[in-house]
């Protein structure tokens, strides 16, 4: 697959009402190339309520219905309950595909419950959280999402915590697609998409979403910062179906030893949101920190990738 | 088809005729056998319907908002805490403009946790933009929920409905009722359709950002509806009758009103209470009656200044607070008078499913009659030593004594 196989159709139409650069435009358009015309959506509250441009405009080219802020996951069971009502009557001529929109904090905070609760009826959506780590549509607070550090409207001094992680909360589901993408990845991210709407049931898909006023860099960049996210292994990418994970794109290519992982301080010092790491001094403390979290999971990853191959290397012995 | 049940699975009964096609419900005492019928039917009566086992009330709703903005029928019943849980989501049903029915069986909020009757709960709700039908019997609950679907559906109102019952006393207990004919339903109400639905072949985008300029007209849709649904309410209710021959009365059921002098207000299993006391009136040479409100949104604003205009007495019943204000439905029953006949009487009783004999009603009704009643009363309270301790708490701490 490549960026000149996708689909030219642009079902989020031009002159929308996004900021420059805005990373969730640019997951949606790709999203939506790979889902196609056949698709029902919800968006709760965050800002794609905004960037859709307000009533009587749109600039979705799709049936979309705007949601109270914690009703993903309920919003979708319900339009999933009836979609699948009028296949039976046949009112449909092919099953549409109900996707439902959601932010990280509509997703980690305050939506977690009915997310999880569709998950475990295995509700049939897809559900996108573009995660941009933090309240970027009520002009930055903290959500569960924001990383360890960051600078938010109510974490003036970096946050205390580090984020949780709901996509591997979404694989403890057990549902049938959990996947992870990059914007920085687009074809990846469109072939997890094509490969999500082939299958029932509840998917989840994440999609890192760097936001330029939000992480205070330029609007011009964000490609850019999604891709260093991925090459320092702050941000990883994986899909998890059968009950097995395949790491894919940039974040494969470091387990392979094909690329080199950069440090997180190339990452974190292209951001406004990390300056007080490295202004007016260097807090080595907290940049070490952030490095050692990385370089342990790197640390496993990495391992048991090479025990794989040892294994299949034993595999391919011929028996004694 | 005559069945003896009780006012929960009358319902189950009810949302099977309507051929609603999504249910979406969490349990709560004194609500859940209602969806365990309705989920039974589904599993061991071939009921072709998507039963969805939500993670809360706040989900019901949305679930429900959803499935209606696809194009399908849909239901769920809840009671008090669910109630109050959903109420962002009321507002936005409304506000949709989606037309769908919930059963909410009256029963008090906590704390201290009480599941027994109280009207509290609905009527905190009250401005939600939702329709509220409350009912007295089991049959008429039947009739009701069919009713409300043909209202909610009907072009001019588009519009919720919930329908709400007195919890334990209509909810578990049993009574007799006809179960009409599917074909009979059929014809009351048609398949629903809708002026938009979400679908692929014609994209639309449902309530998105609108400012200012827009957003007023939207509320004032609202508002009209209202009004058109009193009408509405009345026609369904006749045509209920002709169809199916079953009529428990429009926005209000009035009882020996033709020649009152007096009248008792109520809404719910307190009506029916007040027109035993009637009846003890009436023997004691006093003229009583009894407007059951069963249409409290829309409210009946013309029923009761005709009926309770002439009257010499009012006496209001109210199973439900406004704090800061009183008894709700009597301040609404003063609003509507707006002065006009006399000055209603105000008692609030039978909170959280305190019993209100009629022995009880008949007597401060007497006493209003004669002048002797006050403007508000708390006629079943019974201050005693547990009560009061709190109280000598607050009283200490006026007073400086605490730590």
């Amino acid at each position: 697959m490549r960026i000149k196989d996708f689909s030219e159709e642009e079902l989020l139409l031009p002159g929308n009402a996004a900021c420059q650069g805005c990373p969730s435009s640019l997951a949606l358009r790709l999203a939506l190339k790979a889902l196609g015309r056949n698709t029902l959506m919800v968006v709760i509250a965050s800002c794609t309520s905004v960037l859709q441009s307000p009533f009587p405009a749109s600039a979705f080219d799709l049936p979309v219905l705007n949601m109270a802020f914690a009703t993903g996951g309920a919003a979708g069971s319900g339009l999933a309950a009836a979609v699948e009502r009028l296949v039976e009557r046949g009112v449909y001529g092919e099953r549409p595909t109900v996707l439902v929109w959601a932010g990280d904090g509509g997703t980690y905070d305050i939506g977690i419950q009915a997310l999880s609760g569709a998950a475990e009826r295995n509700a049939d959506f897809i559900y996108v959280c573009y995660n941009n780590e933090a309240y970027s549509n009520t002009g930055t607070q903290r959500s569960g999402a924001t990383p360890y550090a960051a600078w938010t409207t109510n974490t003036v001094k970096g946050k205390r915590e580090w984020r949780k992680d709901v996509a591997q909360i979404m694989v403890a589901h057990g549902i049938p697609y959990v996947a992870t993408a990059s914007l920085a990845y687009p074809t990846d991210l469109f072939e997890k998409f094509s490969r999500a709407k082939e299958i029932r049931g509840t998917r989840y898909i994440e999609i890192q979403a760097p936001c330029p006023p939000g992480w205070k860099f330029p609007s011009g960049h964000t490609v850019k910062v999604a891709r260093l996210a991925v090459q320092t292994g702050m941000w990883l990418l994986y899909e998890h179906r059968d009950g097995a994970t395949t790491y894919t794109a940039g974040t494969q290519r470091i387990i392979q030893g094909k690329a080199r992982r950069l440090p997180v301080e190339e990452y974190l010092k292209v951001q406004g949101r990390f300056r007080h790491l490295f202004h007016p001094e260097r807090d080595e403390e907290r940049i070490e920190e952030i490095q050692r979290r990385v370089d342990r999971v790197f640390e496993t990853l990495e391992f048991t990738h090479r025990l794989k191959e040892h294994i299949m290397d034993i595999e391919m012995l011929p028996p004694r | 088809m005559r069945l003896v049940e009780t006012g929960n699975h009358v319902v189950a009964h009810a949302v099977r005729l309507c051929r609603v096609e999504v249910v979406s419900a969490y349990p709560i005492t004194p609500q859940t056998q209602v969806v365990e019928e309705i989920a039974r039917f589904i599993d061991e009566e071939g009921y072709e319907c998507e039963y969805i086992p939500v993670e809360s009330e706040h989900s019901a709703m949305a679930a429900m908002i959803a499935a209606v903005a696809a194009g399908v029928r849909a239901f769920s019943a809840t009671s008090a805490h669910g109630l109050v849980y959903m109420y962002e989501l009321l507002h936005w049903a409304a506000g949709s403009r989606l037309p769908m029915v919930m059963a909410n069986v009256n029963r008090a909020l906590g704390p201290g946790w009480n599941i027994w009757c109280d009207q509290q709960d609905a009527m905190s709700a009250r401005d939600t933009g939702w329709i509220q039908l409350y009912c007295s019997t089991h049959q008429e609950i039947l009739d009701t929920v069919i009713q409300a679907y043909r209202i909610s559906e009907d072009p001019s109102v588009f519009l919720p409905v919930m329908v709400c019952y007195d919890a334990f006393t209509m909810s578990h207990t049993y009574m007799q009722v006809d179960v009409p004919e599917q074909e009979a339903v059929d014809r009351f109400l048609p398949p629903f359709r809708s002026p938009w639905r979400l679908d692929p072949s014609s994209p639309i985008t449902h309530g998105s950002v609108i400012y200012p300029q827009d957003y007023e007209e939207t509320r004032y849709s609202i508002y009209l509806a209202h009004r058109a649904a009193r009408e509405v309410i009345r026609r369904a209710a006749e045509e209920y009758r002709e169809i199916v021959g079953n009529y428990h009365g429009d926005l209000v059921e009035t009882y020996f009103m033709e020649d009152a002098e007096h009248a008792v207000v109520a809404v719910g299993t307190l009506a029916l209470e007040a027109r035993v006391a009637a009846e003890e009136l009436r023997r004691a040479g006093y003229p009583c009656g009894v407007v059951r409100i069963r249409s409290y949104r829309p409210f009946p604003v013309e029923e009761l200044r005709s009926l309770l205009g002439r009257m010499r007495t009012v006496v209001v019943l109210d199973r439900a607070v406004s704090f800061g204000l009183g008894g709700i439905l009597a301040s609404e029953v003063r609003a509507v008078l707006g002065g006009e006949g006399p000055r209603p009487v105000s008692l609030i009783a039978g909170l959280g499913g305190r019993d209100v004999p009629y022995t009880l009603i008949a007597e401060r009704t007497e006493a209003a009659i004669r002048g002797e009643a006050m403007e508000e009363e708390w006629p079943t309270l019974a201050l005693n030593e547990r009560h009061l301790v709190s109280l000598r708490g607050l009283e200490a701490l006026r007073r400086g004594e605490h730590p």
